[in-house]
């Protein structure tokens, strides 16, 4: 596996389980009152930033654990760790292009309800899914495209 | 399920007749990644035409040696 396919490995890990959390602190408080009364603001900023670090300290964490793997095995070379090619590069396109189209569409239900004048909290979570939901449309383009050929 | 490309290869022939050659060092030798390597052979991946003068120039060969395109049977 190369690093960039183990780096979108950890950026679907890491947008997966944040929005699980995100879901379970905010969705939970859906049925208990009006949205209006809903904090939702801290926790998805939070959850937002905790997607950032988390992606770039579990790229941290996979160059160390591919080096300590590569020191082990004595296969390859620990230069080489993050070396990216044309194909990389093609994947990555690809996959950011279909995320690309993904967020568009999705963002037009995040404008629907601009304009039906939704609560803010449903505009926003619209965006918030929107965004997820494009990149995690463009991490599974980027895993099939390296698993399936290109 | 693997998508295979129309373009067919030698390099695993290629590279056992040049004593044996990893397809770590032709990685190497080409600047890509082994994997990339692996999907080219496997013909899950068509690489650029420059890469493909690279591979065919680390054997010394030409490039029709390295890489064929069958002709459609229509």
């Amino acid at each position: 596996m190369s690093f960039e396919q183990k780096l979108t490995w950890v950026n679907t890990a890491t947008t997966v389980i944040v929005v699980a959390v995100y879901a379970w602190i905010v969705g939970g408080q859906i049925a208990a009152g009006p949205v209006a009364d809903i904090a939702y603001q801290k926790p998805m900023i939070i959850a937002v930033c905790a997607m950032i670090v988390l992606t770039i300290a579990g790229a941290i964490a996979t160059a160390i654990g591919t080096a300590v793997g590569i020191e082990i095995s004595g296969k390859g070379s620990v230069d080489d760790i993050d070396r990216k090619d044309e194909r990389d590069v093609h994947i990555n396109r690809r996959g950011d292009l279909v995320g690309y189209y993904v967020s568009s569409v999705l963002m037009l239900g995040a404008f629907t309800l601009t304009m039906l004048e939704f609560p803010h909290f449903w505009i926003a979570n619209a965006m918030f899914v929107a965004f997820v939901i494009a990149g995690l449309s463009s991490s599974a383009v980027k895993l099939v495209a390296y698993h399936r050929g290109f | 399920m693997v998508k295979p490309t129309k373009v067919m290869n030698s390099i695993r022939a290629l590279r056992f007749a040049a004593s044996e050659m990893t397809q770590a060092d032709l990685a190497d030798r080409v600047g890509m990644t082994r994997q990339t390597i692996i999907a080219i052979e496997q013909g899950r991946y068509s690489p650029s035409l420059e890469v493909a003068f690279k591979i065919a120039r680390v054997f010394g060969v030409s490039l029709d040696d390295v890489f064929q395109y069958p002709e459609d049977p229509s």
